[in-house]
């Protein structure tokens, strides 16, 4: 598992921009970031090289801001990556919340997955690595 | 018809002492029957005994909403319940409503205050009334009835909602006169255009009776250029009976007080002095004939004043100015009566959102919309979106049973509602209407 930031952002203008610019300021690195947009606010979730740091930033910067455990699964960086990794799962008949993927190289992809649940988290986690799939933990991305 | 008009151009004098003889009598009767007046008279030292002209009245001690709170439900009847015949409530904070009851009697009166519109729009039983006030323990609704009966009305009672059908009945069955909300005629009318009808054409009103909220005299005009027909402004609380108190007659100079009812008088609402004729304050009613629930000097928070002069129309009862605002934080959306202080009531109830709000009232297409806006806790795991839905839908029907007016729950930023020194704006109002 990795701390993902999760931030909650009022969709008004400057907010993103102000955001990254406190990362920035604190040197912390992002590899991925996404945005969960609604009519009214954005949920925006980060993967990043100091998750403590940067939530310690972003509490002193007045956002409210939340370390979310996500399953991180390095993939082979080809076509049908996410998807053997999806087969997998298939017969856990597992909730999963949200998913993005970022590549770090040229030779692997990172699938981020919300699973349900934690003991279902941890189910996904023990199926994968015995079909061969390496879960990363923060300090693989820091 | 005769009697009612007679009444309504009696010579003050006579008129004075009709209302001298009726609120002696109420004050007497709470003293005697109530024991929340007893209290309030004999410790203000008051004698109920001794009130010689209507001067004395302003001897007494007020009454407050919080008063009639306090005795809810039935603290405040005067005469035994078998008299009592209906019962009407407004929302009120906290969840405790205020109640007034009706004797035959008082009905009978209500319906004769609400039936003076009917006369002001030189109406009477060739009219059809269409009444979409809500109907049910709303006073809007059935004061409006009883009055379109008296009057001889053929009266139609559609309640509030489903607009398309209220068109197409106010279309086949000729409705001329309408009784509902200021922005629920609008809102008709609009929606009637937007269906392809011209409602001058299409429709037959010739009055409008609008109230229940404030609005201003663009919107009147608006209105009356939609329909082509005459808006009557009408005032009433269900503190004193209902809709009915006060009605605008075809000058639209004004709103007649039902004098032979109620006794008015303006106050200073910061030193509880009576004011002269002309100068605006808070209104004060007593009543003068109400037999399950009648009130001495009760405060109603509405700020008007007495108009100096005499009404055009030869009537000789007094008018009140239409309505400049409150002087407490009553707002009024879609007609509903609504406090600050009952939006805080549910917000203590949800432990994931901080006690910050700010409610933003807004207008499309005429009808006020509401918008909540919330911070949430520390603590309160935001990372699903289906999870600050579920919290925003539990806060939107929280608040709808407890303000029976629907609206919609905004969560914002921590710390993005402004935190003011001293009195928090807890309220923006952008609606269109009003002053």
């Amino acid at each position: 598992m990795v701390d993902q930031i999760t931030v909650f952002l009022e969709n008004s203008e400057g907010r993103l921009a102000a955001l990254c610019r406190a990362f920035a300021d604190a040197q912390v690195n992002m590899s991925a970031l996404t945005i969960a947009d609604t009519a009214d606010y954005g949920v925006v979730r980060i993967i990043c090289n100091d998750p403590e740091k940067a939530l310690s930033v972003l509490s002193e910067e007045g956002f409210r801001a939340i370390a979310t455990k996500v399953s991180a699964i390095q993939v082979p960086n080809r076509p049908g990556g996410l998807a053997d990794l999806l087969d997998t799962l298939a017969s856990l008949n597992l909730n999963l919340e949200y998913g993005y993927c970022f590549s770090v190289n040229g030779e692997f992809a990172v699938d981020v997955l919300k699973i349900r649940g934690e003991a279902q988290a941890a189910d996904a986690a023990k199926v994968l690595e015995d079909a061969g799939f390496k879960l990363l933990s923060s300090e693989d991305l820091a | 018809m005769s009697e009612k008009q007679d009444v309504l151009t009696l010579p003050r004098e006579e008129l004075e002492k009709l209302q001298l003889e009726g609120v002696k009598k109420t004050i007497v009767t709470c003293y005697e029957n109530v024991p929340f007046y007893k209290n309030l008279f004999d410790e203000a030292g008051f004698d109920p005994y001794a009130i010689e002209t209507l001067e004395d009245v302003a001897k007494a001690p007020f009454t407050t909403k919080q008063d009639l709170r306090d005795n809810y439900p039935y603290g405040l009847f005067a005469v035994p319940m078998s008299e009592v015949r209906e019962i009407h409530m407004s929302s009120g904070t906290t969840g405790i409503a205020t109640v007034g009851g009706y004797t035959d009697h008082d009905l009978e009166i209500w319906g004769d205050c609400f039936s003076r519109g009917v006369e002001y729009a030189n109406g009477g039983e060739d009219d059809v009334m269409h009444v979409c006030y809500g109907y049910g323990l709303f006073t809007g609704g059935l004061g409006a009835h009883y009055g379109g009966v008296a009057a001889g009305c053929t009266t139609i009672p559609m309640s509030a909602g489903n607009t398309e059908r209220q068109i197409r009945v106010m279309r086949e069955m000729g409705s001329t006169i309408l009784c509902c909300t200021p922005s629920y005629a609008m809102h008709i009318a609009d929606t009637a255009i937007a269906m392809g009808l011209d409602p001058k054409k299409d429709f037959h009103l010739r009055a409008g009776i609008h109230g229940a909220e404030a609005f201003s005299d663009n919107f009147r005009a608006d209105l009356e250029k939609k329909f082509g027909y005459k808006v009557l402004d009408v005032y009433g609380l269900t503190e004193t009976m209902g809709p009915g108190v006060a009605i605008e007659c075809w000058e639209q100079q004004g709103l007649h007080l039902a004098e032979d009812h109620f006794f008015a008088e303006i106050i200073d609402p910061d030193t509880g002095e009576v004011l002269p004729d002309g100068e605006w304050g808070e209104l004060v009613l007593t009543t003068v004939d109400r037999e399950a629930t009648p009130v001495v000097r009760y405060r109603t928070r509405d700020i008007t004043r007495i108009m100096p002069g005499d009404c055009p129309c030869g009537r000789t009862h007094k008018r009140i100015d239409r309505l400049h605002g409150r002087t407490d934080d009553m707002l009024i959306i879609r007609g509903v009566n609504v406090f600050p202080s009952q939006i805080e009531d549910v917000m203590k109830t949800v432990p994931e959102l901080s006690s910050w709000y700010q409610v933003e009232l807004t207008t499309i297409d005429h009808l006020d919309r509401v918008t909540l806006k919330v911070e949430l806790e520390q603590g309160f795991d935001f990372d699903e979106i289906r999870e600050i839905e579920k919290l925003q839908k539990e806060v939107e029907s929280k608040m709808k049973s407890a303000l029976s007016v629907g609206l919609k729950v905004k969560i914002v930023e921590p710390k993005s509602i402004p935190r003011s020194e001293g009195k928090a704006k807890r309220v923006i109002d952008l609606r269109e209407k009003g002053e």
